[in-house]
């Protein structure tokens, strides 16, 4: 994970030596760099903002992303020397540095986000403790106002991304929804709310571990996974089988255009899991072999379907009418109130897609870098919260918002 | 459950001959008569005794569950939209799990029945002629089986009801102590019914009066269902219990009475103020339903209302209104009972040596048998009645008389202000997200709901156009479509006929419910379920609107267990269209029966999603719902 810290890229990017090759559609994009940590607005309107991140946490390096880290870096220097680590000495340390005016959440949010293996979402969320922290309101009310600004900046900045909306979301629920709010003295009860967001955190930053331990029983010896899209949580599943000496093979979609199916598949050979690539179109051909599927989701949506990367879809309705069981490993923090009724009924995330060759410029090109799966085609969902059917999905939704 | 699998050799229940499901395959009933009855066999371990026992224990059954499918191949037949095996299997399988209550029900239910309409002319003479005069001829005319018609076998009508006079004859061979036991218990009761007429004096007010104080109708309860049915099991088991069970029973109508339970039905007549003529043919599977006949008794009504000195005006006005169809749809019934309710509370006072939280609860119990006798209770008046009951009793009793009422109106206005007006105006706002530019969308009947939602779209500037479906007989469509094109909406009208036709263009279907069961499945008025069936099968999204306070806990596989009849004269005749009178002199043949029902259900299958007051839900979260909301909102 380690060429995923900022400064290595810089450092790279320096030497023009590239171990890890940037994708070639990544080159395409150089466009002049704006500065993200500045404006809240996306600056590349025909590509989404969720894209963009999930092409850097993904490494699928993008010059844009480069601007970021250099920007962040230069912000603040103390978040480049412990990477990963214990983060929250270096929040306290700039949240009691008090300077309220210039304290911004969405430098926050960035810095917290370099870290390779914080989900988005958790960064928000630690952004978002950080707000309270940095917060020098008076009154309840005050800091309330004060969060929930600092999340709608997060959710502006972002509006395509499932898990942050949600991430942000939940967070305000799970901080402001507390017995915090009827304590007499303001003192004590920001001190609670601050224990609750760090609480919130920590789960969050859990969430991946709980459910790598709860998916274990569905793998078994000999059994063939069809995994598609890159997913830390999948990874994290798949990785703590291998460390339990299971033994099952790993059938990895490609992932066009952004090759995603290539670093996971990179990532199993490391772990000396068998892996075999497909391209996108061989799912239907493979399926007899294999066993269960295993994906990931960017936003767990309150039928229980989900939505992520482009071609769950399609593989989840080949498996169901093969009978096979698709599994999907997705943290609580990315449960949205949404309810798309089919695929056009949410935004797009749009993406550029290279096709090697150039396109005449009257064709179209379908640019979604993601689709929705009903949930009748899920068979489980591996949570935090346990591992949950899809129609239960609703049920936590309801009782952890309304 | 095994047994019944396995013992189950032939298909197509009955049930899907009358309902909405699918005709029945024709060489199964034309080549093999009497082996038809097999569909509703009860769970018998060997096949000579599903011989024996079938026709006399099943087929009457008032409740008719298709029984469960051991392999899905003669359900696929059958089935017209099973898309795949395993739908189909899900569904028969779902299908089983109420069975075992429902036979037992059925089979404790029947035996007696069948005895006590079989002789009742003999046995109940003076009980009919003093209290129920106006329906003893028709009563006589139901008792009376076709004796003929088993033969014959041919006509679909006919297949409904040919396996009657079959299973009473092994009746009288199997069960004569039964039977005798029944006879002994109707007579039994007809005596004290004619003793209890002497002696009050036959005045329908104090009849009510004494209704209501006996037992406040604590009858909403899911759990009471189940419990009549055991209770009467029971009772006709054993003949001496008969006479305590029966004073211990609580005297106020149930809502959902099942109204093929002769001596039950004969006592909530004696009661009755409005005098119900029945219909003249029951559909056999609907036996157990109210069999009301509107519109003749509203003069008798009218006259009556000075006898009736307990009724609140307000009431009255209310009762008469449902009873005319003059207020209809569940909000408006709703709202109108609990301003009625309002009036009558502002206008009670305490009478001496009683407490009001016991008085007024009898009161309002009054009241609400009044209405049932006017229109069955919608679920979601049996909702709001639970709520305003539920206020009654957590009153504290230190309030004064004047507080306690206007803490009781203002929790009226809550209810209707919080749980009606408010969650409509929340439903619309999440509804409107999901209308793009450029959709259709297409609506049945006239919901209130949707025309507010459309109506908002329409004022958000969004493109969209509608299309009404409206079905015969109540044309409701009509109203909303004028409404629409009042507005400037652009709008399509047709007819249900032609559902599947307009379907192709159709992106979302917009439907509104009487109710949302705790299984998902959808109450509504009849042809919703068509209609979504139709939508699923072209994949356009269903959504169902329906206010939170609608839902119910219940659950309901079928649209026979509970269902409303309404007048068979609606469907044999065309209003304004004297030349359509093709059957004209045939509604009173025996073997013609008219099946108006009011409402369906939709499976859960069909329905995309849910949109009530707590947002955007799948149909499964319903029970959520109802767990999380009911208590805090509904109960404290």
């Amino acid at each position: 994970m380690w060429w995923r810290s900022a400064s290595f890229i810089l450092d790279r990017q320096q030497e023009q030596n590239t171990s890890f090759p940037p994708n070639p559609e990544s080159l395409l994009l150089s466009s002049p760099p704006p500065s993200m940590a500045d404006s809240l607005q996306n600056p590349k309107p025909d590509i989404s903002a969720y894209y963009q991140t999930r092409a850097a946490h993904h490494a699928v390096v993008t010059s844009d992303w480069l601007a970021q880290a250099q920007a962040a870096v230069s912000l603040q220097t103390n978040d480049d020397v412990s990477p990963g680590s214990d983060g929250r000495v270096a929040t306290t340390g700039g949240g009691t540095g008090g300077d309220n005016k210039t304290f911004s959440v969405i430098d926050e949010f960035n810095s917290w986000r370099k870290q390779p293996d914080l989900a988005e979402a958790v960064a928000a969320i630690r952004a978002l403790a950080a707000v309270i922290r940095a917060s020098q309101a008076t009154t309840m009310m005050e800091l309330e106002i004060e969060l929930k600004k600092a999340s709608d900046s997060l959710k502006a900045w972002d509006t395509t991304s499932i898990s942050l909306t949600a991430g942000c979301d939940l967070f305000m629920r799970y901080v402001t929804r507390t017995s915090a709010l009827e304590y007499e003295d303001f003192k004590s009860a920001r001190y609670r709310l601050i224990e609750r967001a760090e609480k919130f955190g920590e789960i969050s930053c859990k969430a991946r571990r709980i459910i790598a331990m709860l998916s274990q029983d569905f793998i078994f010896d000999g059994c063939t996974i069809l995994v598609h899209g890159f997913s830390r949580v999948v990874l994290e599943v798949l990785k703590t089988a291998a460390q339990n000496k299971k033994h099952f093979r790993v059938f990895c979609t490609e992932g066009r255009p952004d090759r995603t199916g290539l670093r996971l598949s990179n990532e199993l050979a490391k772990l000396d899991v068998p892996v075999k690539l497909l391209i996108d179109s061989a799912v239907a051909y493979t399926m007899d072999e294999v066993d269960m599927v295993l994906v990931g989701a960017d936003g767990v949506v309150e039928s229980g379907g989900i939505i992520n990367m482009m071609g769950t879809y399609q593989i989840a309705l080949v498996s169901h009418s093969m009978n096979k069981p698709v599994y999907v490993a997705a943290e609580s923090y990315k449960f949205a109130r949404l309810y798309p009724l089919d695929q056009k009924d949410m935004g797009p995330a749009l993406r550029t897609i290279d096709f090697g060759v150039p396109i005449p410029s009257k064709v179209e090109v379908e640019k979604s870098a993601r689709d929705y799966t009903p949930p009748q085609y899920l068979t489980l969902l591996f949570t935090d919260l346990g591992v949950l059917t899809p129609s239960v999905v609703s049920d936590e939704l309801i009782q952890l918002y309304l | 459950m095994d047994p019944r699998r396995t013992a189950r050799t032939v298909s197509d229940p009955k049930v899907r001959q009358v309902g909405f499901f699918t005709p029945a395959p024709p060489e199964r009933s034309i080549s093999d008569p009497p082996r038809f009855q097999d569909p509703i066999q009860p769970p018998s371990p060997s096949p000579t005794q599903v011989n024996d026992h079938s026709p006399s224990g099943n087929s009457l059954s008032p409740v008719i569950i298709p029984p469960a499918h051991h392999h899905s191949d003669n359900f696929l037949r059958t089935a017209i939209q099973a898309t795949s095996p395993t739908k189909a299997f899900s569904y028969s399988a779902k299908t089983v799990t109420i069975l075992p209550e429902n036979e037992d029900v059925a089979s404790s239910f029947s035996p007696g029945r069948k005895v006590v309409s079989a002789k009742s002319p003999s046995s109940f003479p003076g009980v009919k002629a003093s209290s129920v005069p106006a329906s003893e001829l028709t009563t006589v005319s139901v008792v009376n089986l076709p004796p003929g018609i088993s033969e014959k076998a041919g006509g679909a009508s006919v297949e409904v009801q040919n396996d009657r006079p079959v299973s009473a004859k092994t009746l009288k061979e199997k069960t004569s102590k039964a039977e005798r036991r029944a006879l002994q218990e109707a007579q039994r009761a007809a005596k004290a019914a004619a003793k209890a007429e002497g002696t009050k004096a036959s005045s329908a007010a104090s009849k009510v009066v004494t209704s209501a104080n006996t037992k406040p109708s604590k009858a909403a309860k899911p759990s009471s269902q189940k419990n009549d049915g055991s209770q009467v099991a029971t009772s006709e088991k054993k003949g001496g219990d008969r006479a305590p069970e029966k004073d211990r029973k609580k005297d106020a109508p149930h809502p959902r009475m099942q109204y093929d339970d002769k001596s039950r039905v004969e006592k909530a007549k004696k009661r009755a103020v409005v005098k119900q003529t029945e219909a003249r043919n029951r559909v056999e599977l609907f036996r157990h339903l109210p069999q009301y006949e509107h519109g003749t008794q509203l003069p008798d009504l009218e006259t009556k209302f000075f006898e009736l000195d307990p009724m609140h005006p307000a009431v009255y006005k209310v009762g008469l209104q449902y009873l005319s169809g003059d207020i209809r749809g569940g909000n408006a019934r709703c709202i109108a009972m609990f301003q009625a309710f309002k009036e009558a509370i502002k206008d009670y006072s305490t009478p001496p040596e009683k407490t009001l939280i016991r008085d007024l609860t009898a009161r309002i119990s009054s009241y609400v048998s009044f209405l049932i006798e006017c229109r069955p209770l919608s679920i979601s008046m049996g909702n709001a009645i639970k709520f305003l009951k539920n206020r009654i009793a957590k009153l504290p009793l230190a309030l004064s008389e004047s507080e306690a009422k206007s803490t009781l109106m203002l929790d009226i206005d809550r209810f209707i202000n919080e749980k009606i007006i408010l969650s409509e105006k929340v439903i619309v706002k999440h509804a409107v997200t999901k209308i793009r530019d450029g959709d259709v969308l297409l609506t049945y009947g006239a919901s209130s709901v949707v025309e507010m939602i459309l109506l908002h779209a329409h004022e958000l500037g969004k493109h969209f156009r509608v299309v009404v479906v409206d079905s015969r007989p109540k044309l409701e469509g009509q109203l909303l479509l004028r409404r629409l094109v009042r507005k400037g909406l652009s709008c399509t009208y047709t007819h249900v006929n032609a559902v599947s036709c307009i379907m192709q263009d159709v992106t979302r279907v917009f439907l509104g419910a009487s109710s949302v069961l705790s299984n998902g499945t959808v109450y509504s008025r009849v042809g919703t379920a068509c209609v979504a069936m139709v939508a699923h099968a072209f994949r356009v999204p269903v959504l169902v609107c329906c206010e939170a306070y609608k839902f119910h806990e219940r659950v309901q596989l079928d649209s026979i267990c509970f269902n409303e009849l309404g007048n068979p004269d609606a469907i044999s005749k065309v209003q304004g269209r004297e030349e359509i009178n093709y059957l004209d002199g045939l509604v009173n043949q025996e073997n013609l029966q008219l099946l108006n029902l009011i409402y369906d259900a939709t499976p859960s299958d069909y329905v995309s999603m849910v949109i009530t007051d707590y947002g955007m839900i799948p149909p499964t979260s319903v029970p959520v719902i109802v767990r999380e909301y009911r208590r805090d909102h509904l109960w404290s």
